[in-house]
């Protein structure tokens, strides 16, 4: 539930006022909001929870975790379709 | 040492092991908070690797697990009500209620989405002006300032068929409270690193100081719990009670200001009660007077249900670290993540499902091994 993960911003606009980026996460992307930390540059690397960035994380910390979450299903956990998994989790077929 | 081949590092793992041996002369116990640790630790073994004596208790840090029944049973009236689209993060579905859970709901044909951000869930209420939107907004320290956020916008954007059932709880009133346990065995916490992303750790020098116990903020990789048991390990051992930081690329002893900002603005702080555990004073929030139309508890005027909970399940213990999963005597029998009586054995970052996943078979083999020496 408190998982993070890193990710690399690779541009950013201006929503209604707030700050919104495209990140990629190790292949996938997501937008997210850049509210939290709004002097953060395209390139850089920041720790993503639930569609909000918390933390800036630097480029090897990032890469190693993303490998490590890539190796154990942890990215597909988090980005993938919640009822297909809620129905795995049940024991029932969908 | 089966288990260290699984790592990323091996070798580093290896080193990280044989040095909580190399200084560990008696036995100590100590809290992970976080339920994220619990999954990773039981998944690697990690607590297999410690030595005799240094025992691993699992802590209340699995918000889904805590989030009490009456909650979810009003999760579940709102979610049934009509024009209601109810969106939650996944690892909720299928959390029991007293009769039922979202997932059944859904198949039953009310509108549940799953979102990845409460920011999708406001973006639903601005396309469906005629529907009533409502977001589960449950959660610790961490997932707080996306839920602040989304309230914060749903005010300034004037998007009035949007609000929020909030069950935020906090970290540090719950250790407070573990300590103040008569039962309590905690000798030492490691302290959840993503809540301290956001909060900071200027709340923990005051529990290191009150209970004499060492606090080492930690992250969620087998290595960084390896090193945050280590950093905890030396403090015992040599009888120091301080607070270390473990995961300083990714937290700062400040916090995230902003995101704290935000969270006083939307919030305030309130006592709440924990699944399994009971009231717990100041250990939560609700949104502030500044943001109350937006609280979905009254604006669907949810009434309590009180039901109490399975009399074979003994998650509050296992939640306060009393009792270790399989020591209930439902676990892998009425109870199984298929079929789940409580929360821990739902949320993968429970400490039961975790034992169910990674653990079963060992502990088959140890019951039927007790069953052969009771003959």
């Amino acid at each position: 539930m408190c998982l993070a993960v890193p990710g690399r911003v690779l541009s950013v606009e201006d929503q209604d006022g707030t700050t919104m980026a495209q990140v990629d996460f190790g292949g996938l992307r997501k937008e997210v909001c850049l509210a939290y930390i709004p002097d953060v540059q395209i390139g850089e690397y920041v720790i993503v929870h639930v569609g909000f960035a918390i933390q800036r994380l630097d480029e090897k910390s990032a890469l190693d975790t993303l490998a490590n979450f890539e190796k154990l299903g942890i990215l597909e956990e988090e980005f993938g379709d919640g009822f297909a998994l809620a129905a795995k989790q049940a024991g029932e077929p969908r | 040492m089966k288990y260290l081949d699984e790592f990323s590092d091996p070798v580093l793992a290896g080193k990280l092991v044989e040095q909580i041996h190399a200084v560990t002369t008696q036995p100590w116990s100590m809290m992970e908070v976080c339920g994220g640790q619990t999954h990773s630790i039981i998944r690697h073994g990690i607590d297999q690797l410690l030595p005799e004596g240094v025992e691993m208790i699992h802590g209340p840090g699995c918000p889904v697990c805590v989030t009490p029944l009456e909650i979810i049973d009003k999760a579940l009236a709102i979610a049934q009500q009509p024009g209601v689209i109810f969106c939650s993060f996944g690892d909720m579905l299928r959390v029991p209620g007293s009769s039922e859970d979202l997932f059944s709901i859904k198949s039953a044909g009310g509108d549940v989405r799953v979102v990845y951000s409460p920011l999708d869930a406001l973006k639903l209420a601005r396309e469906n002006p005629d529907r009533q939107v409502v977001f589960f907004g449950i959660g610790f320290e961490t997932t707080a300032p996306a839920n602040a956020m989304t309230v914060y916008q749903a005010k300034k954007q004037g998007i009035p068929n949007f609000s929020l059932l909030v069950s935020h709880v906090l970290v540090p009133p719950a250790m407070a409270a573990i300590m103040d346990s008569p039962k309590c065995r905690v000798q030492a916490f490691l302290a959840a690193g993503h809540v301290c992303s956001v909060m900071g750790t200027s709340e923990y020098p005051a529990l290191t100081e009150k209970y004499k116990v060492p606090i080492v903020v930690t992250g969620f990789e087998p290595l960084d719990i390896l090193e945050g048991i280590r950093r905890t390990v030396i403090q015992l051992e040599s009888g120091r009670h301080e607070l270390e930081n473990a995961y300083s690329r990714a937290v700062t002893a400040e916090g995230n200001l902003p995101a704290m900002a935000m969270l006083r603005d939307v919030f305030e702080v309130t006592d709440r009660t924990w699944r399994g555990i009971g009231m717990i004073p100041q250990s939560g929030w609700k949104l502030s007077e500044r943001y109350a139309e937006y609280d979905a508890e009254a604006r669907f005027s949810v009434t309590d249900i009180h039901t109490d909970e399975s009399a074979l399940c003994r998650s509050g213990e296992v939640l306060q670290g009393l009792i270790k999963p399989h020591e209930c005597a439902a676990f892998g029998k009425e109870c199984t993540p298929r079929k789940p009586l409580g929360a821990t054995m739902v949320s993968s970052e429970g400490a039961c499902a975790a034992y169910y996943t990674y653990r079963r078979l060992d502990h088959l083999e140890l019951s039927e091994t007790r069953l052969v020496d009771s003959r």
